[in-house]
C-alpha cells in the first residue's frame, strides 16, 4: 500500500470513530438528566448548591443544605445561575476546594454522593470523549501519512484542507477541554468534523500529490495552517454560539420548549457567551495573521500583496464581521444576542470563503482542485 | 470609533460629561447583574457601563453644538459598527461582479450579457468598486471615526497609567479570591507590596484614612494594545495610499528569445501611481532564453499546471554584468526599486508568411493568447508589407482535437500534438488610416478569406492562386510579467505586524487590580496596646486581600491567591471569617476538579 492509502483508510478509521463518538455524544445528551452535564459547578447539582453558597455574600453551610433539598431541577437552575455569574472556572475549583474541605471534616452529603456510580449520560460523555481521542489521533495519523506522500504540508487542496480543518475543530474543542469541561460542545463538534470529511472523502476527494505552482512556497505552511486553525476555532465558537442563543431563548421564553429541553443539557447563557467570547478573541489575532501572511505571499507569488481577489474579499468581510463582533460587545446595548448574531454572519462569511469562493467564483486562490 | 473590542470602562469616558455619561442607564438588564455585586462596591471608580446611547435632547443647539453633536456620533461605537458592517456589505459586488484592472475580459464579457442592468450597474461603480466614491466614502469615514476615538484615548490612557490606583474599598469580601485572616505582627503591606512588585504589579500605597491599605494594578498593556492596533491599522492605510500614489506597476509579454528593457513604450499596459513619475524607471533589461511548463499527465488532477520556470539573463543597470535568474510564480526577480514577477504564459509559434511576389513579408514568432485550460489559443498576424496586403488569423492547439461539437479544440495544455488551424485573408488590412487597432484581432470586414487550413510545425500551405503560402516553422513561448514598484509596502508590513502584537495585547491581557487591607484588631480586654504607632510588631493585624479584574470573561482570583499564599493567608479557605486557618485544612492538590479532565 502507498502511504496515501494508508492515509484514506486512516481517514476512514477516523471517520468511523467520529461517527461512534457523535452517537455516544447523542447518547449521552439523551440519558442527561438537567443540569447533570453542565460544565464546572454544574456538574452535579449538589455540587452547583455547593458553589452557590461560595459564591454567596453570606456563605453559610446552611445555604447548601437547602440546595440540595430542594427539588434537583431547581437547585441546579438555581446554582447555575449562581455560580457560574461570576467566574465559572475558579469558582469551580472554589466549590471542590469547600467539597473537599467538607469532606475532611466529615460533615455534609457531598463526599458521600462523589462515591456513587456516574449517572448514564455522564458515562456516555466521557466514553464520546475518548473516542473524540482516538478519533484526531487516527485523522492526524492520517494527515501525517497523506504528507509524506506528498512531500509537504498536508493542505495544498481542498481535499487534504477539509482534512486538516476537521482536525483542527475537534484539536480546538478538545484543547479546550484540556481546561474546561465542554462535553456538551462534543455533539455539536463532532458532527461539524463528519459532515466537514464526508464532504471531504465524497466530493473532494484529489489524488494528486502534486501542487499548482502558486502554492510551492514556504508560505504554505505558514498561511494556510493559520487559515485552518482559525476555521476551526471559528467552527467551536459558532457551536458555543448556537447554544448561547438557545439558553438564552430558553432563559427569557419559558414557553419555548425546544429550547428548554436543550438548555436543560447546556450551562447557562451567560457562561456559553463567555466561552464563545473567549475562542472568537483567541482566533481573531490569528485570522489577522493568516490575513496579513497570505498579503506576504501574495506579494512575492503575484507582485502586489492586495488585490481584491475574491478570495482576498471575503477574507477581509469575514475579518470585518469579527471585529465588529468584537466591538459589538463592548457597546451598550449590542451586547448577547445581537453580538452572537455577529458572530454567526462572521462564520457564515467565514464558510462563504472556503466553500463558495473555492467552488463558485473563479479567482487566483482557484486551487480547490475539484 | 471606539477603539475597543475591549468590555473594559473606555477610559474617555471620565472626559465626557455628565449627561452623556449617566450611569448604568443603558446597561442591558440583568447584563452584568452577578457581577453587579462587585461593582457596586467600587462603583465609585467604575462609573457607569461604557458607551452610553446618546440622548441629547437639549432644546437647541447652535451650529457648534451640531458639530459636536455630529463628531460625537461619528466616533461613537455604535457608529463604528455600522460602518464596518457597511464595508462588509460594499465589499461583496466587488467578489461577486467582475472587477475592472484585474479582469477587464470578463467585465466586458458581462456586459454584453446584461445590456439590461450593466450600463446603471457600470454607472454606480459596481464593476470597480474599491475605487468606487462610495466604497471609499465608507472606509474614509471608518478611519476619520477611528481617528476621533483614538487620539482622545491615547491622552486618556497616558493619564490612566500616571494615575494612582483608587483606594481599597472598606470591605474586600465580594471580591475575587477575597480572603480574611488574622496574623499577629509583622509589616504584611511591605510584604505585599515587595511580592506585588516582583509580580510586576504597580502598586499604590494608601495614605491618609487609607494609609492601611494598598492597590495594586496591571495590565495597561491591554489598552496600550488596542491603542496600537487601531494605530497600526491607521497606518496599513497609509502604507497603502503611498503605495498607489508613487507606486507603479506594468505588464510586458516576452517571448522566448526576445528581449525587455525597462522603458515605457516596452510595457504592454502601465499604470503609474497619481505622483508617480515615469521618466525615472529603474534602468535593467533581461532577456529570456527559455520558458517551462509543466503539467499533471495522471489522475483527477489531469491538466493541472506544476511548474513554470522562465530563464532570465538580466543587467540590473547599464555596464552592470549579466546575471542569471530563473524567475518562477514564488520567485520574482528582485531588483533596485522594482520586482519581476511571473504572472502568466502562452505559446507564441513562428509563423513566416509569403506574399503574392514571393517576399516574405512576416518572419516572426507570435503571441497566442489562451482562452481555455488546455490552452486553445488565438493570434494573428497582419502583414501590411505584403502585395496585397495579408493577414493571418489563427487558432492554436498545443494538443489538437477535432470534434463536430466543439470545433477545433485543445484537450492538454502541453504541446504534444501542436496544429495550428489559420485562416489567411487578403485586402486592406485598415493599417495606414492611423487609427488605434487591436494588435490581437483581425477586422476581416473587406477582406477576402483566401483560404482555411491546419498545419503542424514544419508544415508549409502554398495559399491558392499564387497569393504567397504560410508556414509553421516551429513553436515557442511566451510568458507575462508584472513589473511592480511599491513605496509604502515596507510601512504597510510593519504596520501589520505591529497590528497582530497590538490585537494580542488588547484580547489576551487582563487589566484588573488587586487591593491589601491590614487594620489592627481591637484587643481582647487585659491585652496590652502597643505602645508605639507604626510599629506593628506583637500586635494581632486583620488582613483583607481582594482582586477585580476590569475585563470581561476573565479572572483575577488565580493571582489574589498566589499573594495570599505569599504572605501565609489561607488559600483553601474562601469562606471569610475572622480566624486564622486550622493548620493543614484542605489538601494543596491542584485547583482543577479531576472529573474536568476527562
Amino acid at each position: 500500500m502507498t502511504m496515501a492509502q494508508w492515509s484514506n483508510l486512516l481517514v476512514y478509521a477516523s471517520m468511523a470513530m467520529y461517527s461512534l463518538a457523535f452517537i455516544s455524544f447523542a447518547v449521552s445528551f439523551a440519558a442527561t438528566r438537567a443540569g447533570a452535564l453542565g460544565s464546572g459547578p454544574a456538574e452535579q447539582p449538589e455540587r452547583a448548591a455547593v458553589g452557590s453558597a461560595v459564591t454567596g455574600a453570606s456563605a453559610a453551610p446552611a445555604t447548601a443544605t437547602t440546595g440540595v433539598s430542594d427539588s434537583p431541577a431547581d437547585a441546579a437552575a438555581r446554582a447555575r445561575a449562581t455560580a457560574r455569574a461570576n467566574s465559572a472556572q475558579v469558582e469551580a475549583e472554589l466549590a471542590a476546594e469547600a467539597r473537599r474541605g467538607r469532606r475532611g471534616g466529615g460533615r455534609g452529603p457531598a463526599g458521600a454522593q462523589d462515591s456513587q456510580e456516574l449517572p448514564p449520560g455522564r458515562r456516555a460523555a466521557n466514553i464520546a470523549m475518548s473516542l473524540t481521542w482516538l478519533a484526531l489521533g487516527l485523522l492526524v495519523v492520517g494527515l501525517v501519512a497523506r504528507g509524506i506522500w506528498a512531500g509537504r504540508a498536508p493542505w495544498g487542496n481542498m481535499y487534504e484542507y477539509s482534512l486538516a480543518s476537521a482536525a483542527a475543530m475537534t484539536g480546538v474543542f478538545l484543547g479546550v477541554s484540556l481546561r474546561r469541561d465542554v462535553r456538551w460542545l462534543g455533539l455539536l463538534v463532532t458532527m461539524a468534523s463528519l459532515i466537514t470529511l464526508g464532504v471531504a472523502v465524497l466530493l473532494l476527494y484529489n489524488d494528486s500529490p502534486q501542487l499548482v505552482p502558486a502554492l510551492k512556497s514556504y508560505w504554505l505552511a505558514i498561511h494556510v495552517s493559520a487559515a485552518i486553525i482559525s476555521g476551526g476555532a471559528f467552527t467551536v465558537g459558532a457551536a458555543a454560539t448556537v447554544l448561547y442563543l438557545i439558553a438564552d431563548r430558553a432563559e427569557r421564553k419559558p414557553g419555548a420548549r425546544i429550547s428548554h429541553a436543550i438548555a436543560v443539557r447546556i450551562p447557562d447563557a451567560k457562561s456559553l457567551d463567555a466561552l464563545a467570547y473567549k475562542v472568537n478573541a483567541f482566533v481573531f489575532p490569528l485570522w489577522t495573521f493568516a490575513v496579513i501572511a497570505g498579503a506576504i505571499w501574495a506579494e512575492d507569488a503575484w507582485g502586489r500583496y492586495w488585490g481584491w481577489d475574491p478570495k482576498e474579499t471575503w477574507a477581509f468581510i469575514t475579518w470585518l464581521v469579527y471585529a465588529a463582533y468584537l466591538h459589538a460587545r463592548a457597546t451598550a446595548g449590542w451586547k448577547g444576542r445581537r453580538a452572537a448574531v455577529i458572530g454567526l454572519i462572521g462564520f457564515a462569511c467565514f464558510l462563504i470563503n472556503f466553500f463558495g469562493v473555492n467552488l463558485f467564483v473563479s479567482g487566483l486562490h482557484s486551487y480547490a482542485g475539484v | 470609533m471606539s477603539t475597543g473590542p475591549t468590555v473594559e470602562q473606555s477610559p474617555d469616558a471620565e472626559q465626557r460629561p455628565a449627561a452623556q455619561q449617566g450611569p448604568a442607564a443603558d446597561q442591558e438588564p440583568g447584563a452584568d447583574q452577578a457581577t453587579g455585586a462587585e461593582q457596586a462596591a467600587l462603583s465609585a471608580d467604575w462609573g457607569g457601563e461604557r458607551r452610553v446611547r446618546s440622548t441629547t435632547s437639549g432644546p437647541k443647539l447652535g451650529p457648534m453644538g451640531w458639530l459636536r453633536w455630529g463628531w460625537r456620533q461619528l466616533t461613537s461605537m455604535r457608529t463604528a459598527l455600522v460602518l464596518l458592517f457597511l464595508l462588509a456589505v460594499a465589499a461583496i459586488p466587488g467578489s461577486v461582479l467582475p472587477q475592472r484592472g484585474t479582469s477587464d475580459l470578463e467585465v466586458n464579457n458581462w456586459i454584453d450579457r446584461n445590456p439590461g442592468a450593466a450600463p446603471l450597474l457600470d454607472r454606480l461603480g459596481f464593476f470597480d468598486v474599491f475605487a468606487s466614491p462610495w466604497f471609499s466614502a465608507i472606509y474614509i469615514l471608518l478611519f476619520v471615526s477611528l481617528i476621533g476615538c483614538v487620539l482622545p484615548r491615547i491622552g486618556a490612557h497616558w493619564r490612566s497609567m500616571r494615575a494612582p490606583t483608587p483606594p481599597a474599598p472598606r470591605r474586600l469580601d465580594r471580591l475575587a479570591g477575597a480572603r480574611t485572616w488574622t496574623v499577629d505582627g509583622g509589616d504584611v503591606l511591605a510584604d505585599a507590596q515587595a511580592f506585588l512588585r516582583s509580580e510586576r504589579w504597580r502598586v499604590t500605597r494608601g495614605t491618609g484614612a487609607n494609609a492601611g491599605s494598598l492597590a495594586a494594578e496591571k495590565g495597561f498593556a491591554r489598552e496600550t494594545g488596542n491603542l496600537l492596533f487601531h494605530i497600526a491599522l491607521v497606518l496599513i492605510l497609509v502604507g497603502v495610499a503611498l503605495g498607489s500614489l508613487f507606486g507603479w506597476k506594468g505588464t510586458v509579454i516576452v517571448r522566448e528569445g526576445n528581449g525587455f528593457s525597462n522603458t515605457l513604450t516596452q510595457y504592454d499596459s502601465f499604470s503609474p501611481g497619481r505622483l508617480a513619475s515615469s521618466e525615472t524607471l529603474p534602468p535593467f533589461s533581461f532577456t529570456m532564453s527559455d520558458f517551462e511548463a509543466t503539467f499533471e499527465r495522471d489522475g483527477s488532477q489531469r491538466g493541472a499546471p506544476r511548474s513554470f520556470s522562465a530563464a532570465l539573463q538580466y543587467v540590473a543597470e547599464p555596464g552592470a554584468p549579466v546575471q542569471e535568474k530563473a524567475v518562477s510564480v514564488n520567485s520574482p526577480l528582485r531588483l533596485d526599486g522594482a520586482k519581476v514577477f511571473l504572472v502568466g504564459h502562452g505559446y507564441a509559434p513562428h509563423l513566416r508568411l509569403t506574399d503574392s511576389e514571393g517576399t516574405v513579408v512576416f518572419d516572426d514568432t507570435v503571441v497566442f493568447l489562451p482562452q481555455d485550460g488546455n490552452f486553445t489559443s488565438t493570434g494573428v498576424v497582419k502583414a501590411p508589407d505584403g502585395t496585397p496586403q495579408l493577414g493571418v488569423q489563427g487558432l492554436f492547439l498545443p494538443t489538437a482535437a477535432l470534434d463536430e461539437i466543439r470545433g477545433p479544440h485543445s484537450t492538454f495544455p502541453a504541446p504534444d500534438d501542436p496544429a495550428i488551424f489559420a485562416s489567411v485573408w487578403s485586402g486592406d488590412l485598415g493599417l495606414d488610416t492611423g487609427a488605434p487597432r487591436n494588435v490581437f484581432t483581425l477586422e476581416t470586414e473587406g477582406l477576402t478569406q483566401l483560404g482555411l487550413q491546419a498545419l503542424r510545425p514544419g508544415e508549409s500551405w502554398t495559399l491558392p492562386d499564387g497569393q504567397g503560402s504560410l508556414e509553421f516553422v516551429s513553436l515557442d513561448r511566451w510568458a507575462s510579467f508584472t513589473i511592480s514598484h511599491d513605496p509604502g509596502k515596507l510601512l504597510a508590513l510593519l504596520a501589520a505586524g505591529a497590528a497582530i502584537v497590538g490585537v494580542m495585547l488588547s484580547l489576551f491581557v487582563k487589566r484588573r487590580r488587586i487591593w491589601v487591607r491590614a487594620d489592627p484588631v481591637e484587643q481582647r480586654a487585659g491585652a496590652q496596646p502597643d505602645p508605639s504607632a507604626g510599629d506593628t510588631l506583637g500586635r494581632a493585624i486583620r488582613v483583607q486581600v481582594g482582586g477585580l479584574s476590569r475585563t470581561e470573561a476573565s479572572d483575577v482570583t488565580a493571582e489574589v491567591l498566589e499573594l495570599v499564599a505569599a504572605l501565609g493567608g489561607p488559600v483553601d479557605e474562601p469562606v471569610t471569617h475572622d480566624r486564622a486557618p486550622a493548620a493543614g485544612a484542605a489538601g494543596t492538590s491542584g485547583p482543577v476538579d479531576e472529573e474536568n479532565l476527562t
